[in-house]
């Protein structure tokens, strides 16, 4: 018999890299049988991409991962899965058209003679499992008519019946309300009581502590420690999980805060966001910070025009607005670069100087006809300010590397002549150099007199870039802090504050 | 309030007008491809190449190159039209209905014909932005209402006796250059400016390219939407009319099928499906493949049976090169 090793799961060493860019480094983790392991850390701190790789998605560039004192073969689904590795995951995938039955054995149906499929023996075995973890749903629904709790239930039936020895649970608790997150905790512990081990990444401290037994955190793709619950505290977890010294990244800018430009009166979204109020003056940055999830890109939609406020007023330069679709947004001089540039931002088969005059084209207009000269002229001069990198105007923006493509979207908003401009994770995907000249751009727009929401997941850069912090969680205005008050541990510790 | 970044127009800076963007078989692949069945059509049969021929070649492409200049609209804007066929069997039974001789003057059915294409466009458009069903399925049920009022409007019979002045429109010739042809070059202009030289036409590719993006940058989909359709309802009323005044007759079971030739000419020429790429000039050479072909099938005795075959391979076969042709970039 082969000796019983101390931990179910030994990660050790673990490196990889996408595109010469380093997601993890030398990262450890260690979970025992039957404990609930925390692992925590800011938004892109290597949580996710760790994940991917005990269950099989990624290979890992170096390191060992050991599960049941025996070396894993890495970057193989199946697998992770046959080893008893499961993962449940923030976005459930699940077939909606199929029932929960069909759902929890998909892949291994039961079959009965000459192969037809036996639903019987499946519905059977399925309601088996959902007794066993106390709820009462039935096999035979269509998942699409479940609630996400009871999606979750379903996910986690079908982890043990593939004999799971070790759930992950990404972000559980995100959608869920306080008596189901109690009945998850319950179930949780059941599971614990089996041996089973639970890989717990949540955000929420009071959950952690309610939960875990142990809490790993992770920083910028490094392993920064473990401990007990017991042995650490709140403000500790904060300086481990933010605790990086802020190199001199960003150019330096002075600047000076003018009139109202815009503000915001208990603004709401139902389901997302409520009760938001903040002025934004002309000439400065406002950072609006806060973790995955805290409602900070759903604000930006509805003052740009693409969601609709279910509550609250909004005032530009004094005057209360009515934001109802993009155009009206642009109308008002707000202007909006998206964090999702290729959902939002440019038309990828269209060339870059279509790109940066798309939102401006009737500036180029004779009677009904497009004047290409001056299109050509605007795109250029854009392009030298910007200093966008393209073979030419004509190339095409889908083979812009990142940086370049979010240069010709910050091109396309300002030529509308913004005098708002709300920048949601200006630097997301770009290279070091790249974001330098962003921010000098950033600074540019508030010395021209724009006033400017930059919306970020990087603390350094909300801290670099900002004259005020606006820290948001789950959906709340949790602090508006000025430059002085605004440290890494400050914003972490408003942005954790549920 | 100082804007950080000059925008005074320089003309010096002006780069090169660029291209167009076309897929299928590229821009000239598919020009070339066209060259070359022309090449071998004439040197295989000698009554191909021939001034009287190739008239007859254009004049018979007119009325789906019309069809296809209007779904090269649509489904670069990313929707796709099929309606179009039934379109051009209402609008000429109704344009026939108001062209018998000493009725009204010739405008009257042309008018006519013209107003219903566009209204039934419209009600494309309007259904298709209200409700969010998918076009293909909206000018489905389009397609079938259309062909239901031509029946309707013409109790099922043919409408016969037209005016002289309403023949000469798709059966006259000026200059010694039949009506079709002219007016084929006419609305090939027009629609080439429309797409390449207007905002509207910009906004079409932009939509049909991300309409995502599109709307974040401020463009009003409904209307671009409401736009391409009324446009292919137009051009399709156009060739109602034409075919009406050919045949002299207008026939409730005209137009059969049309919307497919049409969509084929259009993939043919290089529009992409998914939307965001295309050209008027690939769609007409896409259309002129079609007619050249299945002319020069004619000539060689090739019955219409294996020439129905031939065209579905050249359709896939264009659509094929041209993902190769994508991988490969």
């Amino acid at each position: 018999m082969k000796p019983e090793s101390e931990y179910l799961l030994s990660v050790s060493d673990l490196s990889k890299s996408f595109a010469g860019v380093k997601a993890l480094a030398n990262v450890r983790l260690n979970v025992r049988r039957g404990e609930v392991h925390a692992l925590m850390g800011e938004n892109g701190a290597g949580k996710s991409t760790l994940m991917k790789m005990l269950i099989g998605l990624h290979a890992p560039d170096a390191g060992e991962i050991r599960f049941d004192g025996e070396a894993l073969k890495t970057g193989d689904v199946k697998e992770s899965l046959k080893r008893g590795i499961a993962m449940i995951h923030q976005e459930i995938l699940a077939v909606p058209e199929l029932t929960v039955a069909q759902n929890i054995f998909l892949g291994r149906e039961d079959r009965g003679p000459f192969g037809w499929l036996n639903d019987r023996a499946g519905n059977r075995r399925a309601e088996e499992l959902l007794k066993q973890l106390g709820t009462a749903i039935d096999v035979r629904t269509p998942m699409k008519y479940l609630s996400v709790a009871e999606m979750q239930m379903v996910e986690i039936a079908k982890a043990i019946s593939n004999d799971a020895r070790i759930i992950i649970m990404d972000e559980p608790t995100s959608a869920l309300s306080d008596r189901e997150v109690a009945a998850l905790f319950r179930i949780i512990r059941e599971l614990k009581q089996k041996g089973v081990a639970i890989i717990y990444i949540s955000h929420k401290m009071d959950e952690i502590f309610e939960i875990a037994d142990t809490i790993t955190v992770l920083r910028d793709g490094k392993y920064v420690g473990t401990g007990t619950a017991g042995e650490l505290d709140r403000r500790t977890l904060i300086t481990m999980m933010v605790g990086r010294e802020i190199d001199n990244l960003f150019p330096e800018a002075i600047h000076r805060k003018g009139r109202e430009a815009l503000s915001v009166r208990n603004l709401s979204r139902e389901g997302k966001f409520a009760d938001i109020s903040f002025e934004l003056y002309k000439g400065e940055v406002l950072g609006m910070a806060g973790l995955m999830g805290a409602g900070r890109t759903e604000i930006a939609r509805v003052l740009c025009g693409l969601d609709q406020p279910t509550g609250g007023e909004i005032f530009v330069k004094g005057k209360k607005v009515y934001i109802r679709t993009p155009q009206d947004a642009i109308q008002n001089g707000i202007g909006y670069v998206s964090e999702d540039r290729k959902a939002l931002g440019f038309i990828p088969g269209m060339s870059v100087r279509d790109n940066i005059t798309l939102g401006s084209l009737k500036q180029h207009t004779k009677g009904p006809f497009l004047q290409s000269k001056s299109e050509d002229a605007v795109a250029a001069r854009m392009m030298a300010d910007l200093k966008i990198k393209a073979s030419g105007p004509d190339q095409k923006v889908v083979t812009l590397s990142g940086g370049n493509q979010q240069k010709v979207v910050i091109g396309k908003v300002l030529l509308a002549s913004p005098e708002i401009v709300i920048l949601d994770e200006p630097t997301r995907g770009i290279d070091v150099g790249a974001k330098f000249e962003i921010y000098k751009l950033i600074n540019q727009l508030a010395s021209g007199g724009i006033a400017v929401i930059m919306i970020s997941s990087e603390l350094p850069e909300i801290l670099g870039m900002s004259d005020r912090v606006l820290v948001l969680s789950e959906g709340r205005q949790t602090a508006l802090l000025s430059r002085e008050e605004a440290t890494q541990e400050t914003i972490m510790h408003f942005a954790m504050h549920a | 309030m100082k804007f950080p970044f000059s925008t005074e127009v320089r003309e010096a800076d002006a780069p090169v007008r660029p291209g167009i963007h076309t897929r299928g078989l590229g821009k000239y692949g598919i020009a070339l491809a066209f060259l070359l069945v022309c090449i071998v059509l004439s040197i295989i049969t000698p009554r191909f190449l021939t001034l009287s021929n190739l008239t007859i070649v254009v004049t018979q492409v007119s009325i789906n190159a019309l069809l296809a200049f209007g779904v090269t609209f649509v489904i670069i804007s990313g929707g796709i039209d099929l309606s179009i066929g039934s379109i051009v069997a209402v609008t000429g039974v109704v344009a026939a209905t108001f062209a018998h001789p000493d009725d009204y003057p010739v405008v009257v059915p042309v008018t006519m014909g013209l107003l219903t294409g566009v209204l039934l466009g419209a009600f494309n458009g309007f259904v298709i932005t209200r409700s969010k069903v998918p076009p293909f399925i909206v000018t489905l049920g389009t397609m079938t209402i259309g062909r239901g009022l031509a029946l309707i409007l013409s109790k099922g019979r043919p409408v016969s006796n037209l005016s002289d002045e309403f023949n000469f429109i798709g059966g006259g010739q000026v200059l010694g250059i039949p009506t079709p042809i002219l007016i084929l070059i006419l609305m090939f202009v027009f629609c080439s400016v429309v797409l390449r030289k207007t905002v509207p036409g910009r906004y079409m590719y932009a939509v049909g390219g991300n309409e995502q993006a599109a709307r974040a940058s401020g463009i009003g989909l409904s209307r671009v939407k409401m736009m391409v359709y009324m446009l292919s309802g137009g051009l399709a009323a156009l060739a109602g009319i034409l075919l009406t005044s050919r045949i002299t007759t207008g026939q409730p079971n005209a137009g059969v099928g049309f919307e497919l030739d049409a969509i084929a000419a259009a993939i043919i020429g290089g529009t992409s499906t998914s939307g965001g790429t295309g050209s008027m000039t690939g769609t007409l050479i896409g259309a002129l493949l079609i007619g050249v072909i299945s002319n020069g099938l004619d000539l060689m005795n090739v019955t219409s049976y294996y020439q129905e075959v031939v065209m579905g391979i050249i359709i896939i076969g264009a659509v094929v090169l041209d993902s190769l042709n994508h991988k490969s970039n």
